[in-house]
């Protein structure tokens, strides 16, 4: 296998955007990534988008966004795995370019989640779950998620409220990100004045939908020369059963911790060598497990890292350094492919007031579902 | 709303019916062929008890498309005497009387009627609390 550099990245700001389409959308932060990557020729295109059908009435996004982006009769496809699509489509590209299949791909994940009534939203977003067996039996995707944070306090003696501190955070680094969603700071007051949406779960500790998309350009490694390059050097995919209910332990995301061995063991990386970790906290409670899966904490010991301050920017795992879900915003299909072009920028040195120090090594986690489908992804800068 | 999707699951909906492994008789619910405990194959049907016990629960305040006439309502997850868990509603209980480890048996409700789109009304199992002695 070829070794795969980052030649561009592009993204939008997550917003309400009723002016744009999902094409112009997508089409947006192309333009941005291969202007970048100084215009190269484009062997093939991957969409990472969950909800264009049910939301959009639009499939085949493939061909809809490569015809938009000029790159007409080249191959392009969407890749589809619930809020872990856009990681997917990324590793989709990212093999095309290591096995030598294509010279120059480009993912793009988008999503386009305002022009409907947030109830089918929430139904489509429900869809990731077990149809038969969980949406029939009328609980929201935020339910599952809530079921899973409630047996958590109850195993490991937490509070809710200790699990502000991951939305704290997110929100505070969210406020140096111009791409993200909300710039609003807040504290453990909000946190237990916000309403519940799903009990134990609070709106603050949700991440808010919304449009937008971002891309990347890979390219083999040796079409740059050596230093200053950004390398994906791991890359890991794994799945659990698609219903909380059928899982061995439900409190434990055994994709999130097989993904990550993965993507640890293709770059000879441990725990110890990430600078910082972009991970998936759609609910604070996803940013706990993921912690622990992906080796950084103790089985149930996810929160001490929030509440000590570990996961700052200065901190000893930095997570969420544009924001997060949280606060950068959780456009579903996109979300993978915004925690990639934000590890970029880390490992660029752009991230200004929640710029890691140092950073070498950075790790993206994007997972799909309440677990179902996880992906983990090292970046290096050489 | 799609209705043979329904009509194929009315053994589960109405009767908890699962499989059991003629391997290493692990119980299986929803049933799904292949063992997870030891993966040989497994089509034997088994009918739960009904009988368990709350593993976590929430309360649904913003519902799913369908399911608005009962909010708030509460959802669990219920641990069967037999083993697995299953995702059901909770019913003639109080949210605030809801806790982990209370001892609940299945119950045949209505879940959901599709309003004006076929006129279906679709049954199913949900869990109420049980005394201890019962």
């Amino acid at each position: 296998m070829r070794k795969v550099a980052v030649l561009g990245i592009g993204q939008t700001k997550i917003a309400e955007h009723w002016e744009f389409s999902i094409r112009e959308l997508a089409g947006e932060a192309v333009f941005r990534a291969l202007e970048e990557a100084s215009q190269p020729p484009i062997d093939g295109l991957f969409v990472g988008n969950m909800l264009s059908p049910l939301v959009e009435h639009q499939s085949s996004l493939g061909p809809l966004i490569a015809d938009w982006i000029g790159l007409r009769h080249g191959e392009a496809v969407k890749v589809e795995a619930a809020c872990a699509s856009g990681a997917a489509a990324f590793r989709s590209a990212l093999m095309a370019v290591a096995s030598g299949q294509m010279e120059i791909a480009v993912a793009v994940g988008v999503e386009k989640m305002t022009d409907q009534h947030p109830r089918d939203v929430t139904f489509g977003l429900a869809t990731a779950a077990d149809a038969d067996y969980e949406l029939d039996q009328g609980v929201s995707f935020v339910g599952l998620n809530a079921m899973i944070m409630q047996r958590y306090l109850h195993t490991f003696g937490w509070q809710s409220s200790d699990l502000a501190a991951f939305s704290i955070n997110a929100h505070q680094n969210a406020l140096h990100n111009p791409y993200a969603r909300l710039h609003m700071a807040i504290t453990r007051e909000d946190y237990e004045r916000s309403h519940m949406v799903a009990a134990p779960i609070r709106l603050l500790d949700a991440s808010p939908i919304g449009d937008g998309a971002a891309a990347v350009v890979l390219a083999p490694a040796d079409r740059l020369p050596p230093g200053n390059r950004v390398l994906v050097t791991g890359s890991g995919a794994a799945t659990d059963t698609i219903a909380v209910h059928s899982r061995r332990d439900p409190l434990f995301l055994q994709a999130a911790w097989r993904s990550a061995r993965q993507a640890y063991q293709q770059a000879g990386r441990q725990p110890e060598d990430i600078d910082f970790f972009e991970l998936h906290d759609a609910f604070s409670i996803m940013a706990a497990l993921s912690l622990e899966a992906a080796g950084f904490a103790e089985r149930g010991q996810g929160p001490r890292l929030a509440l000590e301050g570990d996961i700052r920017p200065e901190g000893r795992i930095p997570i969420c350094t544009r924001g997060g879900l949280k606060a950068r915003g959780h456009p579903v299909g996109a979300t993978g492919m915004y925690q990639i072009v934000e590890v970029v920028q880390q490992l660029r040195g752009e991230c200004g007031p929640t710029q890691v120090p140092a950073a070498r090594v950075g790790m993206a986690q994007n997972i799909g579902g309440s677990g179902a489908t996880i992906l983990t992804h090292i970046l290096e800068r050489d | 709303m799609e209705v043979p999707r329904h009509w194929r699951l009315k053994k589960q909906r109405y009767a908890l019916v699962g499989e059991v492994c003629p391997h290493c008789e692990a119980k299986i619910f929803p049933p799904r062929d292949v063992c997870p405990e030891c993966g040989g194959e497994a089509k034997t049907t088994f009918q739960f008890s009904g009988r368990g016990e709350v593993y976590s629960f929430t309360t649904i305040y913003n519902p799913p498309r369908g399911f608005e006439e009962n909010v708030p309502y509460t959802v669990a997850l219920v641990k069967l005497d037999e083993g697995p868990i299953v995702t059901a509603q909770l019913t003639d209980v109080d949210a605030e009387q809801v806790e982990i480890g209370m001892p609940v048996e299945m119950v045949t409700r209505r879940l959901r009627q599709d309003g004006d789109e076929r006129g279906v009304i679709i049954y199913g199992y949900k869990f109420r609390p049980r005394s201890l002695a019962s």
